[in-house]
């Protein structure tokens, strides 16, 4: 079997895949991506079913070597990654050849990368996911980040030869990179991200209304995978309110009394118990999974209807891609 | 809201409604306020939907007087309008005619808890807030059983009810930063134990030693929905003695 060396782990490495669904009756958190769209373009990028377990990186990335020559994909922040010392593409295939260091560096811009292998890392799943629930210390390796002389099992598909791995047996070239497909690109940043009302929105001052959709909110320094406390106008009811503790999906905009609202991101609970003013619409969690501490934030009320078709039309992008990745990989069409 | 009951084996649900949850989630609201009745029926809405085992739905959630629905809406036709409208369609013709209630067996679980001092550091607080002494909140949090509404915030992290009505605090206005594992919190007629050491923003009155939640057992919740559990007080010697790995 493939595996993947860990030289140096990086800041914050985790294993993360499409989420740990159908266990939030037993408290059991989903976890998954934080900027999903990346994390699912990695995948389909390598010709993997897109919800397959993929290393998130964080700010600062890790060097790795594989056992086998393996085709990866790294997308997501913008993110300097080297195969002995060359610098490798992003957003696309790339064969590796084994045993040569993968050296990430810092996250230029945005906060998150994404490295998918073929075949999809292969911890042993728990509660049906590889996703890393760090709090509760299980899933993806050990329920941790990665640490220096971790080997991670990568799932190789039986007897496959590429074109791109005859290509790599070929030449003497630490890489050989497959084309971009069009689209396949990191989500955008810098525009408003936005939202649909939550249930308590009329229950907040007009003002505080006014300021959410008007002013600007800086990502906290105490934000983590769990959600982003945003720094901003303190946001008040028009009169207290004590609420039963109810459904919370990823993208939900939570006020506790202090005011400062708190976007509940993929490690989130499944149920809370503050007034909720908003819920960010799935499409523009990618770009606000981007976003890093300090980072300034404007938010814009878009209809119900907005949300679905701007959802759909990334997954059709995704599909789309999936299947000019396939093509240029030479794998069959599915 | 009222239960009718039709006949044995059947709730007939007369009162709820469905509200979106964002743009990949749903929740059907079968009260508005917390109740040993209402968390029945919540019990049952969700047993019958997870039966239903549905293309596109990917997890079934209930809390105290709602049960959420996540779904996929790439999943669903692209002709028949929002999927949140279809869904809320396939739920109304499923619940309409009555959901099967589920029997709780109800069993009765003893959990112990070492209460005050650094295991219950909020118990005098508690204590004051009631207008009653530490023996008393601990002698009222262990009268009753309390029937486990719900999980969230952490695995297998418990939700029961109701409590002694003496006992009514609201949340803390100041979240603690750190609440340690085992923690046994209060807040709002409820009682809860922090399975995962975590930010938290309840009353803790209490520490149990009890683990609470293996990946590895099926289902991975060491206590289940609609169970009763009574608190048995323990000493600091006998928490020691009884303390659980959290692997």
């Amino acid at each position: 079997m493939n595996l993947m060396r860990v030289d140096r782990p990086g800041i914050l490495s985790v294993l993360q895949d499409g989420g740990r669904y159908g266990y939030q009756r037993f408290g059991v958190p989903v976890n998954g991506a934080m900027d999903e769209w990346s994390c699912r373009l990695a995948n389909v990028l390598v010709g993997n079913a897109a919800d397959s377990a993929a290393l998130e990186i964080t700010l600062n990335g890790p060097t790795v070597r594989f056992a086998h020559d393996t085709l990866i994909a790294v997308t997501g922040a913008d993110i300097a990654v080297t195969a002995a010392g060359v610098p490798l593409p992003t957003h696309c295939a790339v064969m590796v050849r084994h045993d040569v260091p993968i050296a990430f560096g810092h996250c230029r811009r945005g906060a998150r990368a994404y490295l998918a292998v073929r075949g999809g890392f292969a911890p042993d799943a728990v509660l049906g996911s590889r996703s890393t629930n760090l709090r509760a210390a299980f899933g993806g390796v050990e329920g941790r980040a990665l640490r220096a002389g971790d080997r991670v099992a990568v799932a190789s598909p039986y007897r496959e030869m590429l074109p791109l791995a005859r290509m790599m047996v070929q030449s003497v070239m630490a890489s050989v990179a497959a084309a971009r497909p069009a689209g396949a690109n990191g989500p955008e940043t810098g525009n408003a991200i936005r939202f649909l009302p939550g249930p308590q929105w009329e229950r907040f001052e007009p003002t505080a209304r006014k300021a959410f959709e008007t002013e600007t909110f800086t990502v906290s320094s105490q934000s983590d995978r769990m959600g982003y406390r945003l720094e901003g106008p303190a946001l008040a009811l028009s009169s207290p309110l004590e609420m039963v503790s109810e459904a919370v999906s990823f993208g939900t905009v939570q006020v506790p009394p202090g005011g400062a609202p708190i976007v509940l991101m993929a490690d989130r609970q499944s149920v809370g118990g503050y007034p909720k003013i908003a819920y960010v619409i799935s499409a523009d969690l990618p770009s606000l999974a981007q976003a890093m501490p300090g980072t300034a934030l404007r938010f814009q009320a878009v209809t119900a209807e907005t949300a679905q078709r701007e959802l759909l039309a990334m997954e059709d992008r995704l599909d789309t891609i999936a299947a000019e990745a396939a093509r240029l990989l030479g794998l069959p069409s599915q | 809201m009222a239960i009718a009951r039709p006949d044995a084996g059947l709730l007939a649900l007369t009162d709820w409604r469905i509200e979106p949850v964002g743009d990949r989630c749903l929740q059907i609201r079968l009260g508005d306020q917390v109740s040993v009745s209402v968390s029945q029926t919540v019990h049952a809405v969700t047993e019958w939907l997870l039966r239903q085992r549905w293309d596109g739905v990917r997890d079934v959630v209930p809390a105290f007087t709602t049960v959420a629905v996540h779904f996929r809406p790439e999943r669903f036709a692209r002709d028949k309008g929002p999927a949140f409208a279809q869904l809320s369609a396939r739920i109304r013709d499923v619940l309409v005619e009555g959901v099967p209630a589920v029997v709780h067996a109800g069993c009765e679980v003893e959990v112990p808890a070492c209460y005050g001092g650094e295991y219950g550091p909020d118990l005098e607080e508690v204590a004051r807030a009631c207008d009653i002494d530490t023996a008393e909140v601990i002698r009222l949090h262990c009268a009753t059983p309390l029937v486990l509404y719900t999980f969230f915030f952490s695995p297998g992290n418990p939700f029961a009810g109701p409590l002694h009505p003496r006992l009514n605090v609201p949340r803390r206005a100041t979240p603690r930063t750190l609440v340690p594992a085992g923690s046994v919190a209060i807040a709002n007629g409820i009682s809860s134990i922090y399975q995962n050491a975590s930010p938290g923003g309840w009353n803790v009155i209490a520490r149990t030693p009890w683990n609470l939640f293996h990946v590895d057992r099926n289902p991975p919740t060491r206590l289940q929905l609609g169970d009763r559990l009574r608190f048995v007080p323990i000493s600091p010697a006998e928490f020691d003695a009884m303390l659980e790995s959290r692997p």
